[in-house]
């Protein structure tokens, strides 16, 4: 009797989620669908319930690798190239602060790390029109560095290393020293190597993070050629644009990368995305 | 070591450079010093330098080669309809978000926890897609989705339960509800994610001894889940109110600059409109001061808050 009573609940949950899952997927599968649809049939009546099959074909999809698109492909070039100096150069930097912030006892270091805090709290937005005035003055307008710089040593990410530092053996450091190995050394030879899972964590936050940036590069980067793909993309949803073929087989494929990374790194990504629930 | 550092010509220099690298090298005292000079120079450079100057700027006329003092009257400005329309906007949007965006999830990562739920990892990652796509992507599909033909998906519902199709762009609520939808839509997934990771650390033995005490699910739920998720549902809605008093991504798929009446306008979307559109840095750097000032209040608010919890 309890039993089939269980079983009775646990069908009746199932289905509710099966039908949020139907709600959460739908928007993403409703952007597959209209890549095959007419941009022009799209623009008139939206998405819509009833479509016809005779409509859907691949003109998106030739229009996109099309001499016309190279705007779209450079767009593509530059969020890639940005992404990947960004997690680079923030991962190298950030996992250095966070290190030793958590394995060396060194006046200051409390303060410093109240500081990586407070820098957390202020929001980015406040800081947007100096750090504007500064890329002009500067001369790093329309570059990737001004796109890049006020991200390089990314709060959230030092906060992260310091976590999972603090869960490494203090011992190795000691034995490194004894055999004669230099303090950075220690940390690029024997520590870096050890925090692996949270590099891999931290790639995938500031790399998704910077893939789908779009304030501070729309007010930095001014010339087409240089936009990333949300910047670029945001331009197409003009109500005077003519490439609207662009918009959705573009918009789609700015995901898709996302979604097969996501599938094979599962794991980061969401360790990466909900930095310092439990802990903070 | 140390005596070759005492000889000062010229050339000796040059030999006593290696050992000060090797010195800084292997000193524990140094070390630290060199690793942490990144954040240094960036909060020096690109935290308080612009913290300062946007306070600076918020007292200035700001034009091309001519800066003058202007005392408050960049505040002045502020008590205009617009700013104060951003403001209501803005705090509206928060208190939509945080509701949502801390009881759905909070009830999702439950029933997520629980056996009774079959295909439970297959779930969690479904809800979890949404937070991959940019606010600028899921704004293309939302906008097509919810377009004004009477055919369009949204419209096309409303008619089948007997409703009037609406123009979701053009009116205050319905944009309002759009820009609410589009955000939960996003974060949904991620926010589970926090609560299912608080619930997996919530001692089986609570609720062991609250079955023994023959409580029901729902007690179990209002007596042993929710107190021991106190923390993180502070920690969730503190970065949904911050997060939502930065919005403007949101704003900007739906009616990019300027929305009709300015029923989408948003703190965040008027400093970009005066400090960058009209390049009036002085006056955007004044709203973004009031912003910072919002966001300082109910973080002391919170802190006190949360502090008062802890005390019992």
């Amino acid at each position: 009797m309890i039993l089939r009573k269980r079983k009775m609940w646990s069908a009746i949950i199932t289905a509710g989620f099966v039908v949020i899952t139907i709600i959460a997927l739908f928007p993403i599968v409703s952007l597959l669908v209209a890549s095959f649809q007419p941009a022009s049939v799209l623009m008139r009546d939206g998405l819509t319930f009833l479509i016809n099959p005779a409509e859907l074909n691949l003109d998106s999809y030739v229009a996109i690798f099309s001499e016309e698109a190279s705007q779209y492909w450079s767009w593509y070039g530059n969020s890639l190239a940005i992404s990947a100096i960004l997690i680079v150069l923030s991962l190298f930097f950030s996992s250095m602060v966070g290190y030793a912030l958590s394995m060396y006892n060194f006046k200051g270091g409390k303060l410093i790390f109240v500081l990586v805090l407070f820098t957390l709290m202020i929001p980015f937005e406040i800081l947007m029109l100096p750090l504007y005035q500064l890329m002009n003055d500067l001369n790093l307008m329309n570059t990737y560095m001004a796109v890049i710089l006020p991200m390089i040593v990314a709060p959230i990410a030092v906060f992260f290393f310091r976590q999972y530092a603090l869960g490494l053996p203090k011992d190795l450091m000691e034995s490194a020293r004894m055999d004669g190995c230099s303090e950075f050394g220690i940390f690029f030879r024997i520590m870096a190597p050890l925090m692996v899972p949270s590099f891999a964590a931290m790639a995938i936050l500031q790399g998704l993070m910077s893939w789908n940036n779009f304030l501070w590069p729309l007010v930095v980067l001014r010339s087409s050629d240089m936009f990333t793909l949300p910047v670029g993309l945001a331009t197409l949803l003009t109500p005077y644009g003519n490439n609207y073929e662009l918009l959705f087989a573009g918009s789609l494929l700015t995901v898709v990368p996302i979604v097969i990374l996501f599938l094979f790194f599962q794991r980061f990504f969401i360790s990466g995305l909900t930095v310092g629930g439990v802990k903070g | 070591m140390e005596k070759t550092t005492e000889i000062k010509t010229k050339q000796d220099r040059l030999y006593t450079k290696p050992s000060l690298w090797s010195k800084i090298k292997t000193s524990k005292r140094i070390a630290p010093y060199v690793f942490v000079s990144p954040f240094i120079i960036s909060f020096l450079v690109l935290f308080l330098y612009p913290m300062i100057q946007a306070f600076i700027m918020s007292f200035q006329s700001i034009l091309p080669g001519q800066v003058t003092f202007v005392g408050l009257s960049n505040y002045e400005r502020l008590l205009t309809p617009n700013f104060y329309t951003a403001l209501q906007n803005t705090t509206i949007y928060v208190i939509l978000t945080v509701i949502i965006l801390v009881v759905i999830p909070l009830i999702l990562a439950t029933f997520l926890n629980s056996r009774l739920l079959k295909f439970r990892n297959l779930f969690r990652a479904s809800l979890f897609l949404p937070a991959l796509t940019s606010v600028i992507v899921a704004g293309v599909i939302f906008r097509m989705i919810f377009a004004e033909s009477d055919a369009a998906v949204a419209n096309a519902t409303l008619e089948f339960f007997g409703f009037e199709p609406l123009e979701w762009r053009y009116g205050s609520v319905t944009a309002m509800f759009l820009m609410v939808t589009l955000a939960s839509w996003r974060w949904m997934g991620v926010n589970v994610l926090y609560f299912l990771a608080a619930l997996q650390n919530v001692s089986e033995e609570l609720y062991e001894a609250a079955d023994i005490d023959g409580a029901t699910a729902i007690q179990k739920f209002f007596y042993v889940t929710l107190p021991s998720l106190k923390p993180v549902i502070i920690f969730v809605s503190t970065i949904s109110i911050i997060n939502g008093f930065r919005m403007f991504e949101e704003s900007f798929v739906f009616w990019e600059t300027s929305s009709p009446g300015n029923i989408g306008l948003t703190i965040v979307g008027y400093i970009y409109q005066e400090g960058i559109s009209q390049n009036d840095l002085g006056f955007g750097a004044a709203i973004g001061v009031v912003l910072l000032l919002i966001i300082f209040i109910i973080t002391i608010l919170q802190l006190k808050f949360v502090g008062a919890f802890k005390d019992d």
